[in-house]
């Protein structure tokens, strides 16, 4: 018999509520503190196909990024004289939530989370360095436990760096969601089937621009800059993370490649 | 990204990226597309290069000035799917497009039946040699843009006499050598190419293909280079 996943909105509610009491000290269902996020693993250059590619874990959500690109634009209309494109295909692998999804060919949910994700990168990558080109990103998602946009944002911003692109800054993305008046970082699947507010942020770090925001059910306007403020930080652990990885990455591909600088 | 400091200013580089191409270098590509007096390359650059019909020579040797028949004739030269090896005439400023043309009749053209490698094109060290006629019967072009081909000795335009068996096998072996190599990040040129083609004659062709072979192979094949050169 298959364990249920889906959980009522209700019943989900009662057990963040149940964790985040003082009998639990204070800890979510998880065991996390509000404001701790999950453990993140990443490596780069994981496919030998594409040019980039990166999978990034946050908790037990998995994924796949692979980018093919900058290439010559195939389709005449979409062709830009003067920047590059940028397409995106974001896809839910049928095993990778706890109930096995049946093969959609274009899912309305799927196409709307890749365009997110274009918008996203069209902000970030230095399009205009490569006119007339096409940046194809594909986001597989292996395990998803809650957060699958952000940790599909932060194995982007991976793959691009894998593949060489330049970029004005890392894009790293966090989610929370506001109980009691905490703020709760890097929510998972359970708290995500809660009535709560589900508030996405991709970040820019150093300058700590918003590049995307989205936000599901509703937030009150009191909670708002506690929200917005813990989410940023969240997504600056992110990006010291991230940055530790392409550095160990940089170092190790370098000397593979026996590149010296010339001076 | 790889920093380097130079007289005028700061330079950062990535350490991997697209091939950038520069003027004279050889590289091997495929046609992806017949326009109107120019033919579209795919060398696995940013963009696709381009082939123009002015620099091209006509069957027969003869570099003469194209007229509307020989543009209407341009699919019997080159068409779609089909592999050329030429060189890098101009980098376009701009959007960096490269430009290729085939400058002598002898090197350059279409290549016959062969197998085409794709090895990061770092890997391809800039010499004056290309184009590499190894004792085994077989030739290896090194795309600078990391496109590599194995194939029988040919002279372009000539017909090929059909391919043996023994010609297959050697070609398929020099096929999976430069992969071994190329996976384990050495440089490649003729020698330690024909280096590594010696040590794997002790392995069957398929058996190129396991990982610890190689490995094997290419360590190998990159401590006899070293040894060579000291």
């Amino acid at each position: 018999q298959v364990k249920e996943w889906t959980v009522d909105a209700a019943a989900a509610y009662d057990i963040i509520s149940s964790g985040i009491n003082a009998e639990y000290g204070g800890l979510r269902c998880d065991g996390r503190r509000p404001q701790e996020m999950r453990k993140l693993k990443s490596e780069l250059g994981v496919s030998e196909g594409p040019d980039g590619s990166a999978i990034v874990e946050q908790g037990y959500t998995k994924v796949l990024v692979s980018v093919f690109g900058p290439h010559e634009c195939v389709n005449r209309n979409l062709r830009d004289h003067e920047k590059a494109i940028i397409r995106c295909s974001y896809n839910l692998a049928s095993f990778g939530s706890g109930v096995r999804k049946k093969k959609m060919v274009s899912d309305k949910k799927s196409t709307e989370v890749g365009v997110m994700i274009q918008n996203t990168f069209e902000a970030a990558v230095m399009l205009d360095k490569f006119p007339k080109s096409q940046i194809d990103i594909y986001v597989q998602v292996l395990q998803g436990d809650g957060g699958e946009r952000c940790v599909a944002i932060n194995a982007t911003t991976l793959a691009l760096i894998n593949a060489g692109i330049p970029m004005k800054d890392y894009v790293c993305a966090c989610a929370a969601t506001v109980y009691q008046d905490s703020v709760l970082l890097d929510i998972n699947h359970l708290e995500e089937s809660s009535r709560g507010p589900l508030f996405m942020l991709a970040v820019m770090p150093r300058t700590e621009s918003i590049v995307q925001l989205q936000l599901d059910h509703r937030l009150h306007n009191d909670h708002l800059d506690k929200v917005v403020k813990e989410t940023i930080q969240g997504c600056r652990n992110i990006q010291v993370l991230l940055d530790r990885q392409v550095k160990e990455w940089t170092v190790e591909a370098a000397a593979a490649y026996d590149i010296k600088p010339r001076v | 990204a790889v920093v380097s400091t130079q007289s005028t200013g700061v330079s950062v580089r990535s350490v991997s990226s697209r091939y950038r191409g520069e003027v004279g270098d050889i590289v091997v590509g495929r046609i992806t597309e017949v326009q109107q007096k120019k033919w579209k390359v795919d060398c696995g650059s940013r963009l696709d290069c381009q082939l123009q019909l002015s620099s091209v020579y006509l069957p027969g040797n003869v570099l003469r000035r194209k007229n509307l028949n020989d543009e209407l004739m341009m699919r019997e030269y080159f068409s779609e799917g089909d592999l050329i090896c030429a060189e890098v005439a101009e980098v376009g400023n701009l959007d960096g497009m490269l430009k290729i043309h085939m400058r002598t009749h002898e090197k350059y053209g279409k290549l016959p039946e062969g197998l085409l490698i794709k090895v990061p094109s770092v890997l391809i060290k800039r010499s004056k040699l290309h184009f590499h006629r190894l004792p085994c019967n077989a030739t290896v072009i090194l795309g600078s843009n990391g496109f590599v081909w194995v194939g029988p000795h040919f002279i372009p335009e000539q017909p090929i006499e059909a391919i043996s068996m023994t010609l297959r096998e050697t070609i398929a072996r020099l096929g999976n050598v430069i992969r071994a190599l190329a996976a384990y990040g050495v440089q490649l040129f003729d020698t330690i190419i024909l280096t590594g083609y010696d040590i794997s004659l002790k392995y069957k062709v398929k058996e190129l293909l396991k990982p610890e072979v190689m490995e094997h192979i290419a360590q190998e094949s990159y401590e006899h280079s070293q040894h060579q050169t000291l």
